[in-house]
């Protein structure tokens, strides 16, 4: 069985080498999952890109328990970063690139742009609590304690406390580098899933 | 975890990094990658023939052997190869289904030998794909059915030790075989009917005239002698019927059987005829009564396989025989209404309303031509016509049923309703996956507790059960811990979670409820805080009290043991915030099933490190609860 990269050696291999920090060799592991979406017996995936469905239905097999379709939708607007509505290898790489390798400056920029539902450079109240809701309703219904429907709004007050330093409403993204990297668990966290490929 | 989303997990994990600025509490450690390869080719030996592979692509498949540490069972030291003594065709498809997520299954391969291999390699059949589940599945049927047919002639040939007088009885009127008295019985009742229907057939033959010239059937000549043989018959036929009746083993059944409602109807008659006296009025009734004694006839099935046969043919193609026969109603329907109308103008047609001239069509579409109806206007004739000509297409419909766009059709549609049902099937089979998948979750996540607690108490043993899950198992369930902690709420069961929402309506009655019930948002907003937050733990120990209560009420309890966020490195820290009294706001309670041995603060620190109770310090709480956790057997 030979190895496909020896017959077919695009381009883009070299230069998304250059682009992110992955090696060439993490680069094909990569390659060889994004290509061959084998669960996807419901879709027909076009070669090459992966669109919001298939994005969706791949993160909501993670989580068995609650429902993933909003928290996918963020994620997927996150990763597809020239909005064209699919997200391709290249932009699966460089997004990768950040979580995995990236500067805990870049995965908090990530991470900001995440919860920027508009990009408009700050997150608001309401953005935040989609964002928050999303994650919560990730953990499902069967949760200890139970699931209050004010908790995604608490953990907003909570969070907008910590970050809004001025207390003008929105968070920028200068105020939340600042108050995560001010906060430790959040730096160490952020270092959590560095071996991950 | 699904199959095949392995490929996939690392890119979720790095999702999470999406959680972590808005979480609150140190996340737990991921776990290690202990023996951390670059994915390599790995050769698989298939009785000689070679297929090589990624590790990663047997790996999607962790439930599997090839995806599991099972397959190290077969690894061949000397050539570095997994060894298997086994089918390579079969395994080119199962290699396959690694490789593509769909498993085919090749029409030349027997059933059983692709069921063995599937079940050697751990792979369930249920997940064959769409294009052949169907294929699959006829043939498993049909296997099925026909080791069903060998096991019972099989079971009849063997003399089963002890048998009660009714089994016995039984099993000679079904299988005449058994014994000699069983095949006497057999050939007698044969006897009997054929007997009794040529008795009813020659009974109406005319044999001989009476002075008077007037020609009798034999049945009245001799009607004694008839009337004897019909008797003798009859008492023969009741006493058979009676005889199984009672060594049936489910008499109910057996009365709701065939067989039995032909015995039935071949005898009544007679006994009707008894009853009834010579009555004119009802003796005409009774004469067509004696029209079902020709059923006895169809007692001879019992006899005949062959006959038993073809009434099962006859039932299993009863849909398609069904759709002709309607098809053909119709066709009847709309010329007989054509001609009627088409008549009607002409004074001497004979075709006075539409059921009249169903008979006219009827012989006309059958190619018959009886004759005795005739068209009498030119409207008539032509509309005969074209219904002459249809009736020969007509004949051509059975030969349509065998053409191949129309089975494919047909086939179609009638596969498009089982695919409909298999889906529901199939979706509650993912669903079923996906709870086990989340229940493997929380089963690991206590194993996992306890595991902790055990290791942190220094206590040396089992270290195999943190083996128990895969590599990429455990990491699905460090990205689910992460949840939680980002959330601050744990996945339950729903059992656990039908009880709590039991309690918690139970704990109305308390008043401290809703304080505590307010306390909510602030035990999330407690949790890792800062000395400031004290004020919060007043009602949070309401809550494990008035539990306390209302749970001795229920007579279940659950075993809240404190919880470390993480193994090594943040128990430095936890020092740092040990006076806090933080432990027990921080997501207070985990519940395990263990019984007994979870630790209590104290016990936590074997290594000695100086750590002040939680209650003596600065905070004026009085907690007592705090102080201690709360162990309570599990009802679990």
């Amino acid at each position: 069985m030979e190895m496909a990269t020896v017959r077919h050696r695009p381009e883009a291999l070299e230069l998304l080498e250059a682009q992110s920090k992955f090696t060439k060799k993490e680069l094909q592991i990569l390659y060889r999952g994004f290509k061959n979406p084998i669960f996807l017996s419901f879709f027909e995936c076009p070669s090459g890109v992966v669109n919001e469905e298939t994005f969706k239905e791949i993160y909501s097999q993670f989580f068995p328990q609650g429902d993933s379709t909003t928290y996918a939708h963020f994620l997927f607007n996150a990763f597809d970063t020239d909005h064209n509505g699919s997200v391709s290898f290249e932009d699966f790489v460089m997004g990768l690139s950040i979580l995995l390798r990236g500067t805990v400056q870049e995965k908090l920029n990530w991470a900001f742009n995440l919860y920027d539902i508009n990009k408009d450079g700050c997150i608001t109240k309401e953005e935040m609590l989609d964002i928050m809701k999303a994650i919560y309703d990730m953990m499902g219904k069967c949760t200890y304690p139970v699931l209050k429907e004010d908790a995604p709004r608490q953990h907003v007050e909570t969070f907008f406390q910590k970050m809004d330093k001025n207390k003008d409403g929105v968070v920028t993204i200068d105020e939340f580098i600042e108050s995560c990297q001010k906060d430790e668990n959040i730096m160490r966290s952020m270092q959590l899933f560095e071996n991950v490929i | 975890m699904a199959a095949g989303v392995a490929a996939w997990l690392p890119f979720a994990r790095a999702a999470a990094i999406g959680w972590m600025p808005v979480a609150n509490c140190p996340m737990p450690l991921a776990p290690a990658d202990k023996n951390k390869r670059q994915d390599e080719l790995i050769i698989l030996n298939v009785s000689g023939r070679r297929f090589q592979t990624w590790r990663t692509t047997l790996e999607r498949y962790p439930d599997t052997l090839l995806g599991s540490t099972e397959k190290e069972f077969f690894f061949n030291e000397d050539t570095k190869e997994y060894f298997f003594d086994r089918d390579p065709e079969v395994f080119r498809c199962v290699l396959n289904f690694y490789r593509t997520g769909k498993l085919h299954y090749p029409r030349y391969e027997c059933i059983s030998a692709y069921d063995d291999e599937l079940a050697f390699y751990g792979i369930l059949p249920e997940i064959i794909g769409d294009c052949c589940y169907e294929e699959y599945k006829d043939r498993k049927r049909e296997n099925a059915e026909r080791l069903m047919d060998d096991n019972d002639s099989e079971n009849n040939q063997e003399s089963l030790p002890s048998l009660s007088f009714r089994q016995t009885m039984w099993r000679a009127f079904e299988n005449p075989h058994t014994s000699t008295l069983a095949l006497v019985f057999y050939y007698v009742t044969g006897f009997f009917i054929a007997v009794s229907v040529i008795t009813n057939v020659v009974e109406t033959v005319p044999c001989g005239t009476v002075p008077g010239n007037k020609e009798l059937p034999c049945g009245e000549r001799y009607a004694v002698a008839f009337f004897c043989l019909d008797t003798a018959c009859v008492m023969i036929f009741t006493v058979e019927y009676l005889l199984r009746l009672f060594a049936a083993p489910s008499r109910y059944r057996f009365i709701r059987s065939v067989m039995s409602i032909i015995d039935v109807v071949a005898i009544m008659p007679y006994y009707i005829g008894l009853v009834m006296t010579d009555n004119e009025d009802v003796s005409g009734a009774f004469v067509t009564l004696r029209v079902f004694r020709v059923f006895r006839i169809f007692k001879f099935s019992r006899h005949s396989q062959g006959l038993r046969i073809l009434g099962y043919t006859l039932k299993s193609c009863a849909s398609e025989l069904g759709f002709l026969l309607f098809s053909l109603t119709m066709a009847i329907i709309i010329f007989a209404t054509v001609m009627f109308y088409a008549e009607k103008g002409s004074s001497a047609s004979k075709f006075t309303s539409i059921p009249a001239s169903f008979w006219y069509t009827i012989v006309t579409m059958t190619t018959l031509g009886t004759g005795n109806m005739v068209p009498a206007t030119l409207a008539g004739s032509v509309f005969k016509s074209c219904c002459s000509v249809a009736s020969v297409e007509s004949i051509a419909l059975p030969v349509l049923e065998n053409i191949s766009s129309f089975r494919r059709l047909y086939h179609q549609f009638q596969l498009s309703d089982k695919y409909r049902s298999q889906k529901k099937a199939r979706l509650a089979r993912i669903r079923v996956a996906k709870t086990g998948s989340s229940n493997a979750y929380l089963h690991s996540k206590r194993n996992g507790l306890l595991n902790e607690a055990l290791e942190l108490t220094g206590s040396p043993e089992d270290e195999h059960m943190t083996k128990t899950t895969s590599l990429i198992e455990s990491q699905h369930h460090h990205l689910l811990h992460c949840l939680e902690k980002t959330t601050n709420h744990e996945f339950i069961d729903e059992q656990m979670f039908e009880q709590n929402c039991m309690e918690s309506s139970m704990q109305n009655y308390p008043s401290t409820r809703s304080p505590s019930l307010s306390s909510h948002p602030g035990l999330t907003t407690s949790c890792c805080s800062r000395r400031s937050k004290k004020t919060t733990h007043l009602p949070n120990s309401n809550l494990p009290a008035t539990r306390l209560r209302s749970m001795q009420e229920l007579s279940t309890i659950h075993i809240q043991g404190s919880e470390q966020p993480s193994l090594t490195t943040s128990r430095s820290s936890l020092n740092l915030k040990a006076d806090d009294g933080l432990r027990p706001n921080c997501k207070g309670s985990q519940i395990t099933t263990a019984i007994i041995s979870i630790p209590t603060p104290p016990a936590l620190t074997p290594e000695g490190e100086s750590r002040p109770p939680p209650c003596s310090p600065g905070p004026t709480t009085n907690i007592p609860p705090v102080g201690s956790n709360i162990v309570k057997v599990s009802a679990l």
